[in-house]
């Protein structure tokens, strides 16, 4: 019993990172659960990537990392609108040159100053032992805000899911509940690098969101199931990288991720079985 | 077959003199299409409380244009359009929409009941609370489509025609001054078609009109007004007038009429990529601008 709990109990960075994750994880499963079903999955993924230029430029300058990750975020929510609306390629060609360019961008400006080659490290990868209380309280408003939008704007979101046609026609204009959708992406991202990274709060975003999607027949299910892995990976993972000394926010995404195989995997088998079960009792096969 | 589409009142054809007072479709000279590129133009409309409208052509000819202009979701290239005495879109509690099928039903995790609900939002807003007229008016919908014992079911369970039941059944529940629907019986079962029909009559009793686009040949002809579509106007007057042979030719591009039969539903219209019984091949009519492409849903 003490391997599971001590850890927490008698550290305090473990206390605060495992507190950290639990709210990245919480607004991850509330936006992931819009990223998964909208299929923004590339452009959230873009959003994760697109904030490495403003990090690393708020560090050259002395300022705080979230503070440089926001103005990235917003800068690519504004890129991915402009190459969407305007490009003749697909979006996704458009919005991948968009991220690799801020991904190279933000490399070459670190690269450039020796000073903080060691934090390139941190900002792809996280640095959730790190997390200190001011941290944490900026979480967990990020969090509350995330939800109280999310609550608010439930039905136009629900129906942008549902079909963007439907919204406009209902009165609810679609791309400005897009926009507000990204901009809730982009926050849950710039709050979230600090734990896992930009490279790994992609998958913060859509394992546990994914997870949720193939167990909750209601949406609101979907965002508590994907809250309750995302937080439970974060447990898992810190626990096997204190014991094991892995690197932690890589640890807690492949403990997420991996719980996105362990469901399909079970749901897939379930599936099967309730085909096995439809077709003998129809006596005719199902398409 | 009894024309239940048809308002009881004698609907009006298009009038010489723009009278807006009591339409709730009213074009002049209107000019739709994409992205500046004209589709259809011309078009001159009155639709009036408790009438019908069937828009009939191929694919591409301009039917999914004009709905999505009259919804407000494409701007007229041209011309004049008020609907509900506003631009279209300025009213969204008062017109329900239905356009094809969503391919996002069977992935959202959504039961039937909430597919349903979806059509109180304009109504209600951000915020507002679910009123019991408006949980009446979900139940009810779900019970004139049939599936109010699917109300918990998730809709990734159901089958294409109780899918659009399911649409249907939203499209009734927000109780419409102006229904627009984008073939509404693609996919669906003869029971299902039976419901819509008698639905939606009742709809027209109310004082609801309505606007379908349709491949089907029998069921417009049931309607006050059929405007004939090739990326122009054919023709606009009651079925009886506008479903002639020769018409239906400039439309489709081939017919095949029962000499046996005078009835206009009696016409076997060709075309193309469309899966129902009145299918014959031809080509002539399919143009490279596949603006209807998703007319046919693959279920």
């Amino acid at each position: 019993m003490e391997y599971l709990l001590d850890p927490f109990l008698n550290n305090a960075f473990m206390t605060r990172a495992l507190l950290a994750g639990v709210l990245v994880s919480i607004a991850c499963a509330v936006v992931g659960t819009f990223v998964v079903l909208r299929g923004l999955a590339f452009i959230g993924d873009a959003l994760a990537h697109g904030v490495l230029p403003g990090i690393a430029a708020a560090i050259l300058l002395g300022l705080p990392g979230m503070l440089g990750a926001a103005v990235g975020a917003i800068v690519m929510i504004g890129g991915v609108s402009l190459v969407t609306r305007r490009s003749r390629l697909s979006s996704d060609t458009a919005i991948g040159m968009l991220f690799v360019a801020m991904l190279a961008l933000g490399v070459v400006m670190i690269s450039a100053s020796d000073a903080f080659q060691g934090d390139l490290l941190a900002i792809l990868f996280g640095q959730i032992l790190g997390t200190s209380w001011g941290q944490v309280t900026i979480m967990a408003a990020a969090t509350v805000l995330v939800i109280i939008v999310s609550v608010l704007a439930a039905r136009p979101f629900l129906l942008l899911s549902f079909d963007p046609e439907q919204a406009d026609v209902a009165g609810f204009p679609s791309r400005r509940y897009h926009v507000l959708m990204l901009l809730l992406v982009a926050l849950t991202v710039v709050v979230a690098f600090q734990t896992v990274g930009t490279l790994l709060v992609f998958g913060m975003l859509l394992a546990p969101a994914a997870a949720g999607a193939l167990l909750a027949h209601r949406i609101g299910s979907m965002m508590v199931i994907a809250a309750v892995i995302g937080s439970a990976s974060t447990y898992l993972g810190l626990l096997i990288s204190y014991w094991f000394d892995y690197a932690a926010g890589a640890t807690i995404v492949l403990v997420a991720v991996t719980a996105f195989f362990v469901v399909l995997a079970l749901s897939n088998v379930r599936d099967a079985g309730r085909h096995v079960a439809t077709t003998d009792a129809s006596g005719e096969t199902l398409s | 077959m009894t024309a239940r589409l048809s308002a009881a009142t004698a609907s009006a054809g298009v009038s010489d003199v723009l009278d807006t007072t009591d339409s709730v479709i009213s074009a002049r000279g209107l000019a739709v299409g994409y992205g500046g590129e004209v589709v259809v133009r011309d078009i001159d409309l009155d639709v009036h409380p408790g009438g019908s409208l069937a828009l009939v052509g191929t694919n591409g000819s301009g039917k999914s244009t004009l709905i999505k202009t009259l919804v407000g979701l494409l701007p007229p290239t041209a011309g004049s359009v008020e609907v509900l005495g506003r631009a279209p879109g300025g009213a969204p509690s008062r017109i329900a929409y239905h356009s094809q099928f969503h391919a996002s039903g069977y992935i959202l995790p959504i039961r039937v009941v909430d597919v349903v609900r979806m059509a109180r939002y304009p109504a209600l807003g951000l915020v507002g609370r679910m009123s019991a007229r408006d949980h009446e008016l979900v139940e009810e919908g779900m019970a004139r489509m049939g599936i109010s014992h699917l109300a918990r079911s998730p809709m990734r369970s159901l089958s294409g025609g109780q899918l659009q039941r399911v649409y249907l059944a939203q499209v009734l529940a927000r109780e419409a001054d102006l229904i627009v629907v984008d073939e509404p019986t693609a996919g669906i079962d003869a029971g299902g078609r039976e419901l819509y029909l008698d639905a939606f009559a009742a709809e027209l009793q109310r004082g609801s009109a309505i606007v379908t686009a349709t491949h089907d040949i029998a069921e417009a002809v049931e309607y006050d007004q059929v405007l004939l579509l090739a990326r122009r106007v054919v023709a606009l007057g009651s079925g009886r007038e506008v479903l002639t042979p020769d018409q239906l030719m400039e439309t489709f591009g081939i017919v095949i009429q029962d000499p046996h039969e005078e009835h206009a539903g009696r016409f076997t219209v060709a075309e193309v990529a469309h899966g129902g019984p009145q299918t014959i091949d031809t080509r002539c009519c399919d143009d490279e601008d596949e603006v209807d492409a998703a007319d046919t849903p693959s279920a």
